[in-house]
Protein backbone atom coordinates (compact mmCIF):
# COMPACT_ATOMS: atom_id res chain seq x y z
CA UNK A 1 0.00 0.00 0.00
CA UNK A 2 1.15 3.31 -0.92
CA UNK A 3 1.51 4.84 3.05
CA UNK A 4 1.42 8.15 1.74
CA UNK A 5 -2.19 8.94 2.88
CA UNK A 6 -2.13 6.93 6.17
CA UNK A 7 0.74 9.39 6.74
CA UNK A 8 -0.49 12.51 6.01
CA UNK A 9 -4.12 11.52 7.96
CA UNK A 10 -2.01 10.25 11.04
CA UNK A 11 0.39 13.34 10.78
CA UNK A 12 -2.46 15.72 11.28
CA UNK A 13 -4.26 13.45 14.42
CA UNK A 14 -0.54 13.04 16.11
CA UNK A 15 0.48 16.78 15.62
CA UNK A 16 -3.27 18.06 16.78
CA UNK A 17 -3.44 15.97 19.65
CA UNK A 18 0.32 16.84 21.08
CA UNK A 19 -1.15 20.93 20.65
CA UNK A 20 -3.82 19.91 22.94
CA UNK A 21 -2.25 18.04 25.29
CA UNK A 22 -0.07 21.49 25.98
CA UNK A 23 -3.23 22.69 27.26
CA UNK A 24 -3.19 20.35 30.51
CA UNK A 25 -3.19 22.35 33.66
CA UNK A 26 -3.79 25.78 31.54
CA UNK A 27 -7.17 25.10 30.64
CA UNK A 28 -9.96 28.15 31.74
CA UNK A 29 -12.14 25.58 33.46
CA UNK A 30 -11.92 22.14 35.14
CA UNK A 31 -14.10 20.86 32.17
CA UNK A 32 -12.21 21.93 29.65
CA UNK A 33 -8.77 19.97 31.37
CA UNK A 34 -10.98 16.99 30.64
CA UNK A 35 -12.93 17.96 27.33
CA UNK A 36 -9.44 18.83 25.65
CA UNK A 37 -7.73 15.84 27.13
CA UNK A 38 -11.08 13.81 25.54
CA UNK A 39 -10.32 14.90 22.22
CA UNK A 40 -6.33 14.86 22.38
CA UNK A 41 -6.88 11.26 23.27
CA UNK A 42 -8.91 10.36 20.16
CA UNK A 43 -6.80 11.95 18.12
CA UNK A 44 -3.88 9.99 19.15
CA UNK A 45 -5.90 6.50 19.10
CA UNK A 46 -6.27 7.85 15.27
CA UNK A 47 -3.41 8.49 14.80
CA UNK A 48 -1.44 5.19 16.79
CA UNK A 49 -3.52 3.22 14.09
CA UNK A 50 -2.92 5.14 10.78
CA UNK A 51 0.87 5.55 11.68
CA UNK A 52 0.90 1.74 11.93
CA UNK A 53 -0.82 1.55 8.66
CA UNK A 54 2.36 2.66 7.34
CA UNK A 55 5.06 1.55 9.46
CA UNK A 56 6.48 1.46 13.48
CA UNK A 57 4.31 4.05 14.96
CA UNK A 58 6.73 5.61 16.97
CA UNK A 59 9.91 5.47 14.66
CA UNK A 60 7.02 7.38 12.88
CA UNK A 61 6.45 9.77 15.45
CA UNK A 62 9.68 10.16 17.40
CA UNK A 63 12.67 9.56 14.36
CA UNK A 64 11.70 11.46 11.17
CA UNK A 65 12.62 14.67 10.39
CA UNK A 66 10.73 17.74 10.49
CA UNK A 67 10.42 17.65 6.48
CA UNK A 68 9.07 14.10 6.78
CA UNK A 69 6.45 14.94 8.57
CA UNK A 70 2.77 15.40 6.58
CA UNK A 71 0.36 17.16 8.47
CA UNK A 72 -1.37 20.11 7.66
CA UNK A 73 -0.25 23.58 8.45
CA UNK A 74 -2.88 24.04 10.28
CA UNK A 75 -2.54 21.75 12.41
CA UNK A 76 0.76 22.23 14.00
CA UNK A 77 -0.11 26.35 14.72
CA UNK A 78 0.76 27.07 18.47
CA UNK A 79 -2.53 27.33 20.70
CA UNK A 80 -2.41 30.94 21.37
CA UNK A 81 -5.29 31.88 23.57
CA UNK A 82 -8.40 29.39 24.14
CA UNK A 83 -10.46 31.53 21.58
CA UNK A 84 -7.84 30.42 18.79
CA UNK A 85 -7.21 26.69 19.95
CA UNK A 86 -11.55 26.79 19.14
CA UNK A 87 -11.20 28.18 15.79
CA UNK A 88 -8.39 25.67 15.10
CA UNK A 89 -10.35 22.97 16.48
CA UNK A 90 -13.71 24.11 14.87
CA UNK A 91 -11.79 24.29 11.11
CA UNK A 92 -10.17 20.89 11.03
CA UNK A 93 -12.44 18.77 13.17
CA UNK A 94 -15.14 20.16 10.28
CA UNK A 95 -12.55 18.81 7.96
CA UNK A 96 -11.97 15.53 9.33
CA UNK A 97 -15.80 14.85 9.79
CA UNK A 98 -16.48 15.50 6.30
CA UNK A 99 -13.60 13.63 5.16
CA UNK A 100 -14.06 10.54 7.59
CA UNK A 101 -17.91 10.36 6.44
CA UNK A 102 -16.62 10.17 3.32
CA UNK A 103 -14.14 7.77 3.48
CA UNK A 104 -16.38 5.46 5.16
CA UNK A 105 -16.82 2.80 2.07
CA UNK A 106 -13.07 2.74 1.65
CA UNK A 107 -11.12 -0.65 1.50
CA UNK A 108 -8.67 0.54 3.15
CA UNK A 109 -9.15 3.31 5.71
CA UNK A 110 -13.20 2.54 5.64
CA UNK A 111 -12.82 0.51 9.56
CA UNK A 112 -11.03 3.44 10.73
CA UNK A 113 -13.28 6.38 9.78
CA UNK A 114 -16.45 4.60 10.11
CA UNK A 115 -15.17 4.17 14.34
CA UNK A 116 -13.56 7.74 14.12
CA UNK A 117 -15.85 9.39 12.68
CA UNK A 118 -18.25 9.21 15.95
CA UNK A 119 -15.63 10.92 17.89
CA UNK A 120 -15.12 13.75 15.88
CA UNK A 121 -18.58 14.08 15.97
CA UNK A 122 -18.21 14.97 19.23
CA UNK A 123 -15.14 17.53 18.24
CA UNK A 124 -16.64 19.34 16.07
CA UNK A 125 -19.62 20.03 17.95
CA UNK A 126 -17.78 21.26 21.13
CA UNK A 127 -15.79 23.28 18.87
CA UNK A 128 -19.26 24.47 17.72
CA UNK A 129 -21.01 25.37 20.96
CA UNK A 130 -17.60 26.88 21.92
CA UNK A 131 -17.74 29.32 19.11
CA UNK A 132 -21.29 30.53 19.72
CA UNK A 133 -20.63 30.94 23.28
CA UNK A 134 -17.57 32.85 22.56
CA UNK A 135 -18.88 34.49 19.38
CA UNK A 136 -22.02 35.76 20.93
CA UNK A 137 -20.40 35.66 24.63
CA UNK A 138 -18.86 39.31 25.56
CA UNK A 139 -16.75 41.93 23.15
CA UNK A 140 -13.97 40.59 24.85
CA UNK A 141 -14.63 36.92 23.75
CA UNK A 142 -16.45 38.54 20.27
CA UNK A 143 -12.80 39.99 19.45
CA UNK A 144 -10.78 37.32 20.53
CA UNK A 145 -13.01 34.76 18.70
CA UNK A 146 -13.12 36.55 15.22
CA UNK A 147 -8.95 37.35 15.45
CA UNK A 148 -8.55 33.18 16.02
CA UNK A 149 -10.64 32.81 13.04
CA UNK A 150 -8.85 35.45 11.32
CA UNK A 151 -5.09 34.62 11.67
CA UNK A 152 -5.90 30.81 10.85
CA UNK A 153 -8.42 30.88 7.48
CA UNK A 154 -5.01 30.92 5.70
CA UNK A 155 -4.38 27.64 6.41
CA UNK A 156 -7.34 26.18 5.66
CA UNK A 157 -7.10 25.92 1.60
CA UNK A 158 -4.79 23.20 2.07
CA UNK A 159 -6.91 21.13 3.57
CA UNK A 160 -8.38 20.23 0.03
CA UNK A 161 -5.59 19.50 -2.08
CA UNK A 162 -5.71 16.19 -3.18
CA UNK A 163 -4.00 12.95 -1.13
CA UNK A 164 -2.72 10.49 -2.89
CA UNK A 165 -4.80 7.18 -2.02
CA UNK A 166 -7.68 8.87 -0.93
CA UNK A 167 -10.38 8.57 -3.95
CA UNK A 168 -12.14 11.53 -2.94
CA UNK A 169 -14.60 14.34 -4.51
CA UNK A 170 -12.13 17.18 -3.17
CA UNK A 171 -14.10 19.63 -4.58
CA UNK A 172 -17.15 18.23 -2.84
CA UNK A 173 -15.76 18.07 0.13
CA UNK A 174 -14.63 21.69 0.21
CA UNK A 175 -17.99 22.92 -0.65
CA UNK A 176 -19.67 20.79 2.45
CA UNK A 177 -16.94 22.41 4.45
CA UNK A 178 -17.40 25.94 4.05
CA UNK A 179 -21.44 26.08 3.85
CA UNK A 180 -20.86 24.52 7.64
CA UNK A 181 -18.38 26.83 9.12
CA UNK A 182 -20.39 29.72 7.30
CA UNK A 183 -23.52 28.56 9.29
CA UNK A 184 -21.82 28.12 12.51
CA UNK A 185 -19.55 31.48 12.14
CA UNK A 186 -23.26 33.55 11.17
CA UNK A 187 -24.71 32.13 14.17
CA UNK A 188 -22.04 32.74 16.28
CA UNK A 189 -22.13 36.57 15.03
CA UNK A 190 -18.92 36.93 13.32
CA UNK A 191 -17.79 37.19 10.21
CA UNK A 192 -16.38 34.34 7.73
CA UNK A 193 -12.54 36.21 7.54
CA UNK A 194 -12.24 37.82 3.87
CA UNK A 195 -8.59 36.57 3.18
CA UNK A 196 -7.48 33.78 0.94
CA UNK A 197 -7.63 30.98 2.23
CA UNK A 198 -4.06 30.22 0.89
CA UNK A 199 -1.28 31.87 2.13
CA UNK A 200 1.90 33.45 0.57
CA UNK A 201 3.59 30.16 1.31
CA UNK A 202 3.15 27.20 -1.11
CA UNK A 203 -0.32 26.38 -0.65
CA UNK A 204 -0.82 22.55 0.14
CA UNK A 205 2.73 23.04 1.92
CA UNK A 206 2.60 20.96 4.86
CA UNK A 207 1.46 17.60 3.13
CA UNK A 208 4.72 18.15 0.89
CA UNK A 209 6.52 18.40 3.91
CA UNK A 210 7.21 22.28 4.01
CA UNK A 211 5.78 23.08 7.76
CA UNK A 212 6.27 26.70 9.57
CA UNK A 213 8.40 27.59 12.14
CA UNK A 214 6.96 26.49 15.42
CA UNK A 215 7.05 22.85 14.17
CA UNK A 216 10.22 22.17 14.95
CA UNK A 217 10.73 23.22 18.57
CA UNK A 218 7.63 21.29 19.15
CA UNK A 219 9.20 17.95 17.50
CA UNK A 220 12.20 18.90 19.39
CA UNK A 221 10.17 18.70 22.60
CA UNK A 222 8.54 15.67 21.79
CA UNK A 223 11.11 13.90 20.21
CA UNK A 224 14.04 14.29 22.61
CA UNK A 225 13.63 11.94 25.04
CA UNK A 226 12.86 9.65 22.56
CA UNK A 227 15.85 10.09 20.75
CA UNK A 228 18.53 10.54 23.87
CA UNK A 229 18.59 6.54 24.07
CA UNK A 230 18.48 5.11 21.09
CA UNK A 231 17.40 1.70 20.52
CA UNK A 232 15.65 1.58 24.24
CA UNK A 233 12.59 0.54 24.65
CA UNK A 234 9.74 2.15 26.76
CA UNK B 1 -33.38 41.18 66.80
CA UNK B 2 -35.86 39.42 68.66
CA UNK B 3 -34.99 38.05 72.26
CA UNK B 4 -35.10 34.50 72.94
CA UNK B 5 -37.02 34.01 75.98
CA UNK B 6 -35.56 30.95 78.67
CA UNK B 7 -38.22 28.44 77.45
CA UNK B 8 -37.47 29.02 73.99
CA UNK B 9 -33.98 28.80 74.27
CA UNK B 10 -34.68 25.73 76.18
CA UNK B 11 -36.62 24.31 73.82
CA UNK B 12 -33.65 25.02 70.99
CA UNK B 13 -31.40 23.46 73.47
CA UNK B 14 -33.52 19.92 73.39
CA UNK B 15 -33.67 20.04 69.47
CA UNK B 16 -30.32 20.55 69.41
CA UNK B 17 -29.64 18.00 72.01
CA UNK B 18 -31.95 15.57 69.95
CA UNK B 19 -30.07 16.31 66.75
CA UNK B 20 -27.07 15.55 68.07
CA UNK B 21 -27.86 12.11 69.50
CA UNK B 22 -29.43 11.48 66.44
CA UNK B 23 -26.49 11.92 64.24
CA UNK B 24 -24.20 10.25 67.00
CA UNK B 25 -26.15 7.59 67.31
CA UNK B 26 -25.72 7.16 63.08
CA UNK B 27 -21.98 7.22 63.15
CA UNK B 28 -21.67 5.12 65.71
CA UNK B 29 -23.99 2.80 63.48
CA UNK B 30 -21.69 3.57 60.64
CA UNK B 31 -24.77 4.41 59.09
CA UNK B 32 -24.22 7.32 56.23
CA UNK B 33 -24.77 11.14 56.82
CA UNK B 34 -26.26 12.47 54.08
CA UNK B 35 -26.53 16.05 52.52
CA UNK B 36 -29.48 16.77 53.97
CA UNK B 37 -29.34 15.18 57.32
CA UNK B 38 -28.40 17.55 60.51
CA UNK B 39 -24.49 17.46 61.04
CA UNK B 40 -22.50 19.92 63.88
CA UNK B 41 -21.32 22.32 62.18
CA UNK B 42 -17.95 21.45 63.00
CA UNK B 43 -18.00 17.89 61.10
CA UNK B 44 -19.34 19.69 58.13
CA UNK B 45 -16.16 22.47 58.45
CA UNK B 46 -13.93 19.45 58.95
CA UNK B 47 -15.15 17.82 55.65
CA UNK B 48 -15.08 20.79 54.14
CA UNK B 49 -11.08 21.29 54.49
CA UNK B 50 -10.48 17.96 53.93
CA UNK B 51 -12.22 17.06 50.64
CA UNK B 52 -11.24 20.89 49.43
CA UNK B 53 -8.00 19.88 49.95
CA UNK B 54 -8.54 16.18 48.15
CA UNK B 55 -9.80 18.52 45.13
CA UNK B 56 -7.05 20.77 45.06
CA UNK B 57 -4.48 18.29 45.37
CA UNK B 58 -5.79 15.99 41.72
CA UNK B 59 -5.65 19.63 39.96
CA UNK B 60 -2.71 20.73 41.30
CA UNK B 61 -1.46 17.05 41.07
CA UNK B 62 -1.87 17.64 37.25
CA UNK B 63 1.16 19.66 37.01
CA UNK B 64 3.79 17.48 38.01
CA UNK B 65 2.75 15.07 35.32
CA UNK B 66 1.50 16.99 32.80
CA UNK B 67 5.25 18.45 32.53
CA UNK B 68 5.97 14.83 31.00
CA UNK B 69 3.28 14.40 28.10
CA UNK B 70 4.85 16.17 25.53
CA UNK B 71 7.96 14.33 25.81
CA UNK B 72 6.43 10.81 26.69
CA UNK B 73 9.08 8.69 24.77
CA UNK B 74 6.03 6.50 23.32
CA UNK B 75 2.98 7.03 22.10
CA UNK B 76 1.64 4.20 24.05
CA UNK B 77 3.14 6.07 27.01
CA UNK B 78 2.22 9.08 25.91
CA UNK B 79 -1.44 8.20 26.15
CA UNK B 80 -1.38 6.55 29.11
CA UNK B 81 -0.83 9.45 30.98
CA UNK B 82 -2.86 12.01 29.17
CA UNK B 83 -5.67 9.69 30.50
CA UNK B 84 -4.42 9.93 33.82
CA UNK B 85 -4.26 13.79 33.82
CA UNK B 86 -7.44 13.63 32.82
CA UNK B 87 -8.80 11.30 35.19
CA UNK B 88 -6.99 13.54 37.71
CA UNK B 89 -9.35 16.07 36.30
CA UNK B 90 -12.20 14.18 36.64
CA UNK B 91 -11.87 13.54 40.15
CA UNK B 92 -11.13 17.06 40.94
CA UNK B 93 -14.70 17.43 39.44
CA UNK B 94 -15.82 14.78 41.53
CA UNK B 95 -14.48 15.89 44.64
CA UNK B 96 -15.68 19.26 44.23
CA UNK B 97 -19.29 18.24 43.84
CA UNK B 98 -18.97 16.33 47.02
CA UNK B 99 -17.94 19.60 48.43
CA UNK B 100 -21.02 21.64 47.02
CA UNK B 101 -23.40 18.85 48.76
CA UNK B 102 -21.90 20.79 51.76
CA UNK B 103 -22.77 24.16 50.55
CA UNK B 104 -19.53 25.39 49.42
CA UNK B 105 -19.33 26.52 46.00
CA UNK B 106 -16.13 25.03 43.39
CA UNK B 107 -15.53 28.93 43.11
CA UNK B 108 -15.14 29.99 46.67
CA UNK B 109 -12.96 26.37 47.48
CA UNK B 110 -10.91 27.56 43.90
CA UNK B 111 -10.29 31.23 45.44
CA UNK B 112 -9.26 29.87 49.03
CA UNK B 113 -6.54 27.85 47.25
CA UNK B 114 -5.98 30.45 45.10
CA UNK B 115 -5.28 32.75 47.84
CA UNK B 116 -2.82 30.68 49.83
CA UNK B 117 -5.77 29.86 52.24
CA UNK B 118 -6.50 26.30 51.86
CA UNK B 119 -4.03 23.79 51.24
CA UNK B 120 -3.37 20.69 48.71
CA UNK B 121 -1.22 17.45 49.45
CA UNK B 122 2.91 18.60 50.16
CA UNK B 123 3.65 15.98 47.76
CA UNK B 124 2.69 18.10 44.56
CA UNK B 125 5.73 20.47 45.55
CA UNK B 126 8.57 18.11 44.56
CA UNK B 127 9.55 18.16 40.97
CA UNK B 128 9.53 15.71 37.87
CA UNK B 129 12.78 15.89 36.95
CA UNK B 130 13.13 12.96 34.47
CA UNK B 131 10.84 10.50 33.00
CA UNK B 132 11.27 7.87 35.58
CA UNK B 133 9.36 10.11 38.07
CA UNK B 134 6.23 9.52 36.21
CA UNK B 135 6.32 6.14 36.97
CA UNK B 136 7.49 6.83 40.46
CA UNK B 137 4.71 9.38 41.29
CA UNK B 138 2.33 5.88 39.97
CA UNK B 139 3.92 3.55 41.80
CA UNK B 140 4.69 5.63 44.96
CA UNK B 141 2.55 8.52 45.31
CA UNK B 142 -0.64 7.04 43.94
CA UNK B 143 0.01 3.74 45.94
CA UNK B 144 0.27 6.34 48.92
CA UNK B 145 -2.83 7.81 48.38
CA UNK B 146 -4.74 4.74 47.60
CA UNK B 147 -3.08 3.35 50.96
CA UNK B 148 -5.04 6.58 52.72
CA UNK B 149 -8.29 6.71 50.42
CA UNK B 150 -9.22 3.00 50.81
CA UNK B 151 -10.33 3.10 54.15
CA UNK B 152 -12.65 6.73 53.00
CA UNK B 153 -14.73 4.66 51.36
CA UNK B 154 -16.02 3.85 54.49
CA UNK B 155 -16.17 7.58 55.45
CA UNK B 156 -19.12 8.56 57.51
CA UNK B 157 -19.99 11.90 55.19
CA UNK B 158 -21.85 9.67 52.22
CA UNK B 159 -21.24 11.58 48.55
CA UNK B 160 -17.65 11.79 49.63
CA UNK B 161 -17.34 8.27 50.77
CA UNK B 162 -19.39 7.40 46.80
CA UNK B 163 -16.77 9.33 45.43
CA UNK B 164 -13.79 8.06 47.06
CA UNK B 165 -14.91 4.58 45.64
CA UNK B 166 -14.92 5.41 41.79
CA UNK B 167 -11.44 7.74 42.65
CA UNK B 168 -9.79 4.58 44.26
CA UNK B 169 -10.43 1.99 41.29
CA UNK B 170 -9.07 4.71 39.15
CA UNK B 171 -6.21 5.25 40.91
CA UNK B 172 -4.85 1.47 41.73
CA UNK B 173 -5.29 1.66 38.05
CA UNK B 174 -2.53 4.38 37.82
CA UNK B 175 -0.28 2.63 40.22
CA UNK B 176 -0.14 -0.65 38.69
CA UNK B 177 0.67 1.28 34.97
CA UNK B 178 3.41 3.30 37.31
CA UNK B 179 4.75 0.25 38.64
CA UNK B 180 4.79 -1.76 35.08
CA UNK B 181 6.52 1.73 33.25
CA UNK B 182 9.28 1.56 36.82
CA UNK B 183 9.43 -2.26 35.57
CA UNK B 184 10.35 -1.52 31.94
CA UNK B 185 12.62 0.96 33.27
CA UNK B 186 14.49 -1.55 35.24
CA UNK B 187 14.78 -4.06 33.29
CA UNK B 188 16.17 -1.91 30.10
CA UNK B 189 18.78 0.06 29.21
CA UNK B 190 21.69 0.74 32.03
CA UNK B 191 21.05 4.69 31.91
CA UNK B 192 17.15 3.81 31.78
CA UNK B 193 17.47 2.04 35.55
CA UNK B 194 19.30 4.69 36.68
CA UNK B 195 17.11 6.95 35.44
CA UNK B 196 14.56 4.46 37.38
CA UNK B 197 16.50 4.14 40.91
CA UNK B 198 16.94 7.57 41.20
CA UNK B 199 13.60 8.50 40.99
CA UNK B 200 12.73 6.36 43.46
CA UNK B 201 15.79 7.89 45.47
CA UNK B 202 13.70 11.11 45.42
CA UNK B 203 9.89 10.39 46.01
CA UNK B 204 10.14 7.54 48.62
CA UNK B 205 10.44 9.67 52.17
CA UNK B 206 8.36 12.66 50.25
CA UNK B 207 5.79 10.01 50.00
CA UNK B 208 5.98 8.41 53.71
CA UNK B 209 5.31 11.87 54.69
CA UNK B 210 2.23 11.45 52.74
CA UNK B 211 0.29 10.22 55.82
CA UNK B 212 0.59 13.31 57.78
CA UNK B 213 2.58 13.77 60.87
CA UNK B 214 3.08 11.23 63.74
CA UNK B 215 0.20 10.42 65.75
CA UNK B 216 1.19 12.39 68.78
CA UNK B 217 1.45 15.52 66.62
CA UNK B 218 -1.69 15.08 64.24
CA UNK B 219 -3.91 18.50 64.98
CA UNK B 220 -7.17 16.81 62.99
CA UNK B 221 -6.64 13.42 64.05
CA UNK B 222 -8.61 12.13 67.07
CA UNK B 223 -11.44 14.07 66.05
CA UNK B 224 -11.97 12.66 62.38
CA UNK B 225 -11.70 9.40 63.94
CA UNK B 226 -14.69 9.95 66.34
CA UNK B 227 -16.55 11.20 63.80
CA UNK B 228 -15.85 8.14 61.40
CA UNK B 229 -14.48 10.18 58.30
CA UNK B 230 -10.80 8.83 59.48
CA UNK B 231 -10.34 5.03 59.96
CA UNK B 232 -6.97 4.59 60.88
CA UNK B 233 -4.15 6.74 62.57
CA UNK B 234 -1.31 8.14 60.15
CA UNK B 235 0.82 6.05 61.69
CA UNK B 236 -0.88 2.88 60.88
CA UNK B 237 -1.41 3.99 57.41
CA UNK B 238 2.09 5.00 56.79
CA UNK B 239 3.69 1.10 58.38
CA UNK B 240 1.09 -0.49 56.19
CA UNK B 241 2.45 1.27 52.84
CA UNK B 242 6.25 0.56 53.86
CA UNK B 243 4.91 -3.04 54.55
CA UNK B 244 3.15 -3.13 51.08
CA UNK B 245 6.29 -1.41 49.18
CA UNK B 246 8.99 -3.52 50.33
CA UNK B 247 8.63 -7.00 48.39
CA UNK B 248 7.61 -4.49 45.35
CA UNK B 249 10.77 -2.25 45.17
CA UNK B 250 12.51 -6.11 45.23
CA UNK B 251 10.52 -7.02 42.52
CA UNK B 252 11.43 -4.05 40.28
CA UNK B 253 15.10 -4.70 40.76
CA UNK B 254 15.31 -1.35 42.65
CA UNK B 255 16.38 -0.40 46.16
CA UNK B 256 14.35 2.05 48.83
CA UNK B 257 16.69 4.45 49.88
CA UNK B 258 16.97 3.56 53.75
CA UNK B 259 19.26 1.64 55.66
CA UNK B 260 17.18 1.30 58.46
CA UNK B 261 14.88 -0.57 56.40
CA UNK B 262 14.62 -4.31 57.35
CA UNK B 263 12.08 -6.74 58.64
CA UNK B 264 11.22 -7.13 62.46
CA UNK B 265 10.06 -10.60 63.25
CA UNK B 266 8.83 -9.61 66.24
CA UNK B 267 6.51 -7.18 65.15
CA UNK B 268 6.01 -8.48 61.94
CA UNK B 269 6.60 -5.42 60.32
CA UNK B 270 9.16 -3.68 58.68
CA UNK B 271 11.18 -0.80 60.76
CA UNK B 272 12.11 1.95 58.70
CA UNK B 273 14.01 5.12 59.51
CA UNK B 274 13.74 7.96 60.40
CA UNK B 275 11.24 10.69 58.43
CA UNK B 276 13.06 14.37 58.10
CA UNK B 277 10.02 16.03 59.97
CA UNK B 278 12.08 19.51 58.96
CA UNK B 279 11.21 19.15 55.34
CA UNK B 280 7.74 17.84 55.70
CA UNK B 281 6.75 21.45 58.10
CA UNK B 282 9.04 23.30 55.86
CA UNK B 283 7.21 22.47 52.67
CA UNK B 284 3.96 22.72 54.27
CA UNK B 285 4.51 26.32 55.29
CA UNK B 286 5.58 27.28 51.65
CA UNK B 287 9.01 26.60 51.25
CA UNK B 288 9.50 23.47 48.83
CA UNK B 289 11.03 23.83 46.00
CA UNK B 290 7.74 24.04 43.58
CA UNK B 291 5.49 25.60 45.63
CA UNK B 292 5.60 28.97 44.47
CA UNK B 293 5.56 27.43 40.46
CA UNK B 294 2.03 25.10 41.38
CA UNK B 295 0.25 28.07 42.73
CA UNK B 296 0.69 30.61 40.06
CA UNK B 297 0.74 28.02 37.30
CA UNK B 298 -2.66 26.96 38.61
CA UNK B 299 -3.61 31.19 39.82
CA UNK B 300 -2.32 31.91 35.86
CA UNK B 301 -4.75 29.16 34.63
CA UNK B 302 -7.76 30.81 36.10
CA UNK B 303 -6.60 34.56 35.56
CA UNK B 304 -6.64 33.76 31.62
CA UNK B 305 -9.36 32.09 31.76
CA UNK B 306 -11.67 34.53 34.00
CA UNK B 307 -12.74 35.65 30.02
CA UNK B 308 -13.90 32.57 28.82
CA UNK B 309 -15.95 31.86 32.12
CA UNK B 310 -17.30 35.51 31.67
CA UNK B 311 -18.59 34.64 28.13
CA UNK B 312 -19.84 31.48 28.93
CA UNK B 313 -22.12 33.28 31.74
CA UNK B 314 -23.04 36.04 29.26
CA UNK B 315 -23.63 33.54 26.56
CA UNK B 316 -25.79 31.37 28.58
CA UNK B 317 -28.02 34.34 30.00
CA UNK B 318 -28.52 35.90 26.54
CA UNK B 319 -29.95 32.29 25.17
CA UNK B 320 -32.56 32.08 28.86
CA UNK B 321 -33.42 36.43 27.72
CA UNK B 322 -33.87 34.19 24.13
CA UNK B 323 -36.32 31.79 25.08
CA UNK B 324 -38.43 33.70 27.61
CA UNK B 325 -39.03 35.95 25.07
CA UNK B 326 -39.67 33.87 22.58
CA UNK B 327 -42.34 31.79 24.95
CA UNK B 328 -44.06 35.48 26.28
CA UNK B 329 -44.51 36.57 22.20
Amino acid sequence: MDTGAALALGDDALVLSHRLAEWAGHAPVLEEEVALANIALDLLGQARILLSMAGDEDELAYLREERAFRNLQLVEQPNGDFAHTIARQLLFSTYQRFLYEALAGDPVFGPLAVKAVKEVAYHQDHAEQWTLRLGDGTEESQGRMQRGLDALWRFTGEMFRPVEGLALNWQKLEERWLASVTAVIERATLRVPGGPRTGAWAAGAGREGLHTESFGRMLAEMQHLHRSHPGASW
Amino acid sequence: MATVTDAGQAAVDAAQAAHTAAFDAAVAADERIEPRDWMPDAYRATLVRQIAQHAHSEIIGMQPEANWITRAPSLRRKAILMAKVQDEAGHGLYLYSAAETLGTSREELLDKLHAGRQKYSSIFNYPTLTWADVGAIGWLVDGAAITNQVPLCRCSYGPYARAMVRICKEESFHQRQGYELLLTLSRGTEAQHAMAQDAVDRWWWPSLMMFGPPDDESSHSAQSMAWKIKRHSNDELRQRFVDICVPQAEALGLTLPDPDLKWNEERGQHDFGAIDWTEFWDVLKGNGPCNEQRISQRRKAHDEGAWVREAAAAHAAKKTARNEQEATA
